[in-house]
């Protein structure tokens, strides 16, 4: 569509496109000048605060890595209770019960309208008052609650979603054949929906991922953001280098997921002719499809 | 059970507020940054278009949390930047400003990609084939239709950032979720209220959002 907008360049354009860069490149230099002799100024750029994230190895293996660890291993429990759960909602949600719909849609569209960072520290609250989870694990528990509830709300949706978007013959084929709904749901739209709607769940996945920092920040979970603290302590100030290589860490396991979610879409498209998956609603109204949920 | 709500201890309108402040601001600003990244990346200059990409791709996939505390603990803490702040709740508020506004471009920048390509190219052509540049192709024909189109994906990433303001606590902006952390602190035994209220302000500030953007969207879309 981009090349759609602009003709091929003439020699003109040509010139002019140049003359773009040169300006934008300039800006940019500026800029890097700026930030770097900013840097240089409080000697964020000495030698000795980044080269212990290539020659020290305890850097990482002491505070990096146990870090990442958690990070994941909240991420992973999030997804591996919300799924099934978020299944549940969301096939309750289709439900031709109004007593079973009804409650469910408002349960969904509840946690789904509360920020996830008051649903963990709820839940850190609520596990110190009236369970007997030792502090140390508290806020693993409380993080991954409110991961839970949030994401199985938010999965409900997708799977609403992706059931709806099969084709009715489907379901009707089915009820012909003498299933029960149950047996509907499970054998035939349910294996269908979940083709369609998998690239989605593994955007949502980095969203989990970057959400389990909240509970770095807010409530004592050790993972990957909260060790900055004790690296900039132990490494003296090294608070832009600990930052950068924190972020790009985050960055590459959420790259990671991201281009998994591209190549299973691109995948799951090239394979619907010959499986029998229709393609996901479209929306001809001349509406943008809603993307993937924004998380923190 | 609600009697500490009249000790006048707690400003829950006035974090309120601010929750409502950051979000207006971070927005006007996210669309106004996502708008220019948009321009970026259907640019006809090939280091303008890698620029937008690279920023897109990696900003989002930061981290908001991480953007935010970094705006604290790098920009004020260590480069000094306080954006004319003077005290530190007021420097937190305009860091986290700066943090969302970052941030949530780039989601901003994406809903309004998504707007452009269903703008149909018939328009740009005809739009090009009046020898309008490429600017006010942009400007002048696509963008406004895309606008139109993109009026649900910016609702839902307006509503995302309403939500999101809450991680300006972790910086000590004085809004609604650092008076929630608090409440919860001092009135252990009210925690059930506590969390309702804050619950339902959440609700109250996103679900009539939701619902008037809903609506303007089926209002908007062009009718193709």
């Amino acid at each position: 569509m981009s090349s759609v907008l602009y003709d091929n360049p003439g020699p003109r354009a040509k010139r002019r496109n140049v003359l773009y860069t040169v300006g934008f490149l300039a800006v940019l230099a500026v800029l890097a000048w700026w930030v770097l002799s900013a840097l240089a100024d409080k000697g964020q750029l000495d030698a000795d605060k980044w080269s212990p994230f290539v020659t020290d190895v305890r850097v990482w293996t002491t505070y990096l890595l146990p870090g990442l660890v958690e990070t994941l291993k909240a991420a992973a429990l999030s997804i591996l209770i919300a799924l099934p759960l978020g299944a549940l909602l969301g096939i309750g949600r289709l439900s031709d019960h109004r007593w079973v719909r009804v409650p469910v849609g408002t349960v969904v569209e509840f946690f789904r309208a509360i920020p996830v960072l008051l649903l963990m520290m709820f839940a850190s609250a609520v596990y110190a008052q009236f369970t007997p989870v030792s502090s140390d694990f508290r806020p693993l528990y409380a993080v991954v609650t409110g991961l839970v509830l949030y994401n199985a709300s938010v999965i409900a949706e997708v799977v609403r979603a992706g059931v709806l978007s099969l084709p009715r013959g489907q379901g009707d084929a089915a009820v012909a054949l003498g299933m029960r709904k149950g047996q509907t749901m499970l054998y035939v739209l349910l294996p269908q929906a979940v083709t369609v709607m998998l690239p989605a769940l593994v955007s949502q996945l980095v969203v989990i991922v970057k959400d389990t920092a909240l509970g770095g920040a807010l409530l004592g979970f050790p993972e990957l953001l909260s060790q900055n603290r004790q690296i900039t302590a132990n490494y003296g100030a090294n608070t832009i280098a600990t930052f950068t290589v924190i972020a790009l860490i985050f960055i590459a396991v959420n790259f990671a997921l991201t281009t998994l979610a591209g190549w299973l879409e691109r995948r799951l498209r090239q394979g619907r002719k010959t499986a029998g998956v229709t393609e996901s609603a479209v929306t001809k109204t001349g509406e943008a499809p809603a993307e993937a949920v924004s998380g923190a | 059970m609600f009697d500490f709500l009249d000790s006048g201890q707690y400003d829950l309108l006035g974090a309120f507020w601010v929750t409502a402040q950051l979000a207006l601001y971070s927005a006007i600003g996210s669309l106004i940054w996502g708008t220019a990244l948009a321009a970026m990346r259907v640019s006809p200059v090939p280091l303008m278009r890698s620029f937008g990409t690279a920023y897109v791709n990696f900003v989002r996939n930061t981290p908001l949390t991480v953007v935010i505390v970094a705006c604290s603990l790098v920009l004020d803490q260590t480069l000094g930047v306080t954006l004319g702040g003077s005290d530190f709740k007021e420097i937190g508020f305009r860091l986290a400003i700066l943090g969302l506004v970052a941030y949530t471009g780039t989601f901003v920048c994406e809903a309004l990609r998504s707007g452009i390509n269903t703008v149909p190219p018939g328009q740009a052509e005809a739009a090009r084939a009046l020898g309008l540049s490429f600017f006010q192709v942009l400007t002048l024909v696509v963008l406004p239709q895309a606008f139109r189109a993109a009026v649900t994906p910016l609702a839902n990433v307006l509503i995302a950032l309403t939500k999101n303001t809450t991680v300006a606590a972790a910086i000590s902006a004085a809004e609604a979720a650092f008076l929630m952390k608090e409440m919860i602190e001092n009135e252990a035994q009210a925690l059930f209220t506590v969390f309702a209220i804050f619950a339902f302000g959440f609700i109250v500030l996103t679900l009539p959002t939701g619902l008037a953007l809903g609506w303007a969207a089926k209002r908007l879309a062009v009718k193709r």
